[in-house]
């Protein structure tokens, strides 16, 4: 367990250029905060990419690579070959792709990394579009939301096919430690950052990441829709080890999603009609959920 | 001070000054985010518990807590108002940016 009196002071992602409120930055200096100064970042196009390493700045104090959009898991093999070949073993290699570049564009080479059972981890935050050039949907947008080439409207209710589940393709490559976590919950976050350190081969996290600017909420309510997202069931947070999903949070029962829907610009277009349609896919995913992973663990 | 500082960047005046490659130094900060701020946060040191949550969550790290009461970074903040919203003490309160320097 992560106690937070011990985590260093030391800020290893500081004066970077997100928007305010944006979940991203707790994200990039918790998980430096955990890997320690000893790391190397690699970055895509991405969001994360775009707000710190804008010329002159230089917002990373450890050494960091940004590379082109669908080479995330080539360039991580790449690292930790390289740190191999030079005996180095006490480095991290740390991956911090967004949804698009991960589920869409990096994914054949997350896969192959992942295969070839390379050491690095892996961070997937998702912020449910392509943010950082507009909100355009990728695969993990959600089903209902609006974004730039989903509109809504009088023939559209936006985006029409829901979530791909990036964690259960994780768990088909049998990859030594997979997780799903929140910026909404840092602790839980740590937590599963701690447990990469001390495993060999590759780790991937999937943390969902709010968006102030693209989901359209107040930058000061990251946390609380987060959370939301978690106790309506939009999002859950569990953990693949040793052959084994563990769920983290087994909300007793679900919120209703019009509290998460609500609150958000890109949902505020549905009627009764796609809110029930999002609340069906919601019930479908979680039957699944309890049946495989949690009433199976019992 | 554990977080980096402001340094005054020298753009390379030459052909001979230029970096070999794109690539540059880690750690470099030239500017201040604070311009971007509306709202600033003032904590209440006597309600503050000293929870860290604000410091865990804060997307900028600018919440110190290496002294004795909890600092912030005011050259970085960008006024968000999570720290606030989440405050499970309501320890801090956001001040329209200005007012607090009339007070």
């Amino acid at each position: 367990m992560v106690k937070v009196k011990n985590l260093t002071d030391k800020e290893y992602l500081y004066g970077h250029k997100a928007c305010p409120g944006c979940g991203l930055g707790t994200i990039g200096r918790l998980a430096l905060k955990i890997l320690g100064e000893r790391t190397i970042v690699a970055l895509p196009a991405s969001c994360m990419s775009t707000v710190t390493t804008q010329y002159p700045q230089m917002n990373y104090s450890v050494p960091s690579l940004t590379m082109a959009f669908a080479g995330t898991g080539a360039v991580l093999t790449g690292m930790s070959a390289g740190l191999k070949a030079q005996g180095v073993t006490d480095v991290h290699v740390l991956g911090l792709a967004g949804d698009g570049g991960t589920a869409d564009i990096g994914l054949q080479a997350l896969s192959g990394a992942v295969e070839r059972g390379d050491d690095f981890i892996y961070i997937c935050y998702d912020n449910e579009a392509y943010m950082n050039t507009g909100v355009q949907r990728s695969s993990l947008t959600p089903i209902g939301a609006n974004t730039t080439n989903s509109p809504s409207g009088t023939a559209s209710y936006g985006e029409k096919k829901p979530k791909k589940n990036l964690f259960e393709i994780m768990i088909a490559h049998r990859i030594p430690y997979a997780a799903t976590a929140s910026s909404a919950y840092p602790y839980d976050f740590m937590n599963k950052m701690e447990k990469t350190k001390s495993l060999r081969g590759p780790k991937f996290i999937h943390i969902m990441c709010p968006c102030p600017t693209g989901w359209g909420f107040a930058s000061d309510l990251t946390v609380e829709i987060g959370k939301l997202a978690v106790e309506t069931g939009m999002w859950y947070l569990a953990e693949y080890e040793n052959g084994k999903v563990k769920m983290n949070v087994i909300p007793k029962t679900l919120k209703p999603v019009e509290e998460y829907l609500i609150k958000q610009r890109r949902f505020r277009h549905l009627n009764e009609d796609t809110i029930k349609l999002i609340r069906e896919h919601r019930d479908s995913e979680w039957r699944i959920i309890r049946e495989r992973w949690v009433l199976s663990n019992c | 001070m554990a977080k980096p500082q402001i340094v005054k960047f020298k753009f390379p005046e030459s052909l001979e000054e230029m970096p070999l490659g794109p690539s540059a130094a880690a750690g470099i900060l030239t500017e201040p985010n604070a311009g971007w701020r509306v709202q600033s946060p003032v904590i209440e040191h006597p309600k503050c518990t000293k929870c860290l949550l604000c410091w865990v969550l804060c997307p900028e790290g600018v919440i110190g807590k290496e002294n004795e009461q909890l600092e912030i970074d005011m050259n970085y903040c960008k006024g968000c108002g999570l720290c606030a919203h989440e405050c499970p003490k309501d320890a801090i309160t956001m001040v329209q940016e200005g007012e607090a320097d009339d007070q």
